[in-house]
């Protein structure tokens, strides 16, 4: 029996960036009497499915505002709509993304 | 602020690792089933109060405590780590690497030419550039953190794909554009690139008969070399977690074609794009969804084109390629320039606005912008629902001559450069110089 030759080859894989490990935003101790941000990702049927969930808190937990909100585009930051997120309410339900 | 994202049970894995990647792998994430298209208000509803078929309790307990319960240790600091590799692997056999690059996901599962030493070297001598060259970086889809790669990683992948040493600035100049061509899209989206000018005939691009089929070997591995280095520069291509196209598609396998200049009637695509006949250049498309075709420009060939391009997609335009045969008839019935015939595209490419709006695609990307007030977006959303309005602007629509004249054929592909809205991921759109990386 013969050894099998050997090669030695390059790694294909690109350089990927450092993860930097980010702490999540401090939770609620509680959601009565809080502004909550339903936002629509502009998926199909997401609009919908917000307004069920708007629907759903109506009926349990009716002490929470929420508001439905859409980014001005589909798949992109949208600056305004966080900073009034962040100016005008106290926590966010993002969806129904992939 | 806290936030809870709401995903499908289909995206589980992926959302994970996204959240993992960015840091924050307690990122609070709740499920619903797959899908919710095509769904009722009451069926949605039956979501709501359904159960996490991910985390396996009540998912609006899931949203409530994600945005309520206390944040542990990891919460509070998130996850830092590092994935840097070494630059060669642990040397082992042929068969035990060729097993190795299947089983990490770095092949397209048919045999690669193994990168050693010797051969990236011998690649890399196929440009002036250095190997520590910054090249460009590349992701997945518009969520995941960008990889970056330099030129040696280019031609790393250039062998595994079993490309010649000359064909390395093609690829570098397409890898420097940016566009992936796994790209992670529900749609299966692939990508499609065009080279022009004298590098077609100084590598031996085929760009006359079988010129869109496996017939020559730059046009073959120059494609394929696309396909590896996208998915192993930009983190992955690995489905459920970085590839999330539903159906996959055939043009991930190799796309890459030359126009046929020298018998078109026109000018060369580069050149109507501002670029000298004597520039080398790629122009790399997103697209890969549909593919009409026809034979000859006979007597009835308006209404076979206006159906053709009713078939289209309006959010992503075709590339009409024609056959030379074909571009020549249309010069014989008054199209002697590009631009009247892209006239003619534009203003007989033509749908209801309620199709128009029906439409998956119009309904995601475009009518946000309709909603801004963007035209013309905005005037097909004021627009009857039965008019019939224009799907695309000029810009949507690129006209190509391929092929080998054994017959007046034309594909309409789906190929767009440059749609206006953000899914094409590309650091630099439209079309990249290969004179560039020579």
């Amino acid at each position: 029996m013969t050894m099998a030759e050997t090669f030695t080859v390059h790694d294909p894989r690109g350089f990927p960036p450092h993860v930097e490990g980010k702490p999540l935003a401090p939770r609620l101790s509680t959601l009565e009497g809080r502004v909550l941000y339903l936002v629509d990702c502009l998926f199909d049927n997401s609009e919908a499915f917000a307004l069920q969930l708007q629907k759903w808190f109506g009926e349990h937990l009716p002490g929470v505002e929420t508001r439905i909100i859409q980014p001005s585009e589909s798949w992109a930051e949208d600056p305004e709509m966080c900073a009034k997120i962040q100016r005008d309410g106290d926590a966010a339900i993002l969806g129904v993304g992939l | 602020m806290p936030t809870v994202a709401v995903h499908t049970e289909t995206f589980a894995r992926l959302a994970r690792s996204a959240a993992r990647v960015k840091g924050m792998p307690g990122t609070r994430q709740a499920f619903v089933p797959q899908p919710l298209i095509g769904l009722s208000p009451d069926e949605l509803f039956d979501y709501i109060v359904g159960g996490d078929p991910v985390n396996g309790r009540p998912f609006m307990q899931e949203v409530i405590e994600g945005l309520t319960r206390p944040l542990d240790a990891r919460d509070q600091k998130g996850v830092s780590f590092d994935r840097s590799a070494p630059r060669l692997l642990e040397p082992d056999s042929e068969d035990n690497l060729q097993q190795l690059f299947m089983d990490n996901a770095w092949t397209d599962y048919m045999p690669i030419v193994l990168p050693t030493e010797e051969r990236v070297a011998a690649m890399l001598a196929g440009t002036s550039r250095s190997p520590d060259d910054r090249v460009g970086r590349m992701r997945p889809t518009l969520y995941r953190e960008f990889w970056e790669f330099n030129v040696e990683k280019v031609a790393v992948n250039a062998v595994m794909a079993g490309a010649r040493p000359e064909y390395l600035p093609v690829i570098l100049a397409i890898a420097a554009a940016g566009v992936t061509a796994r790209q992670s899209s529900t749609t299966s989206l692939a990508a499609i690139t065009l080279v022009n000018g004298p590098i077609r005939n100084e590598i031996g691009m085929n760009y006359g008969i079988g010129a869109f089929g496996p017939y020559n070997h730059a046009n073959v591995t120059i494609g394929r070399a696309h396909g590896l280095l996208s998915q192993n520069l930009q983190g992955g291509s690995v489905p459920g977690e970085t590839y999330m196209g539903s159906q996959g598609s055939p043009w991930t396998f190799s796309a890459a074609y030359a126009e046929n200049e020298e018998a078109s009637p026109w000018e060369p695509f580069h050149v109507q794009h501002g670029f000298q006949a004597s520039d080398s250049t790629v122009s790399v498309f997103t697209g890969g969804w549909y593919n009409q075709w026809g034979t000859g420009i006979r007597d009835e060939w308006e209404e076979k084109f206006r159906a053709s391009l009713r078939a289209c997609e309006p959010w992503l335009g075709p590339m009409l390629a024609l056959d030379p045969l074909a571009a020549r008839e249309l010069v014989k019935r008054g199209f002697d320039t590009k631009a009247k015939l892209l006239d003619w595209l534009v203003d007989n490419a033509r749908m209801t606005a309620r199709e128009y709006w029906d439409n998956q695609w119009s309904q995601t990307a475009l009518r946000p912008f309709a909603a801004l007030g963007e035209e013309p977006y905005a005037s097909i959303l004021k627009a009857d629902p039965d008019e019939l309005i224009k799907m695309y602007r000029p810009e949507d629509i690129s006209v190509t001559v391929i092929g080998g004249e054994t017959t007046p054929t034309w594909n309409m592909l789906c190929a767009t450069l440059e749609n206006g809205t953000t899914l094409v991921d590309a650091v630099n759109r439209g079309i990249a110089s290969v004179d560039d990386w020579r």
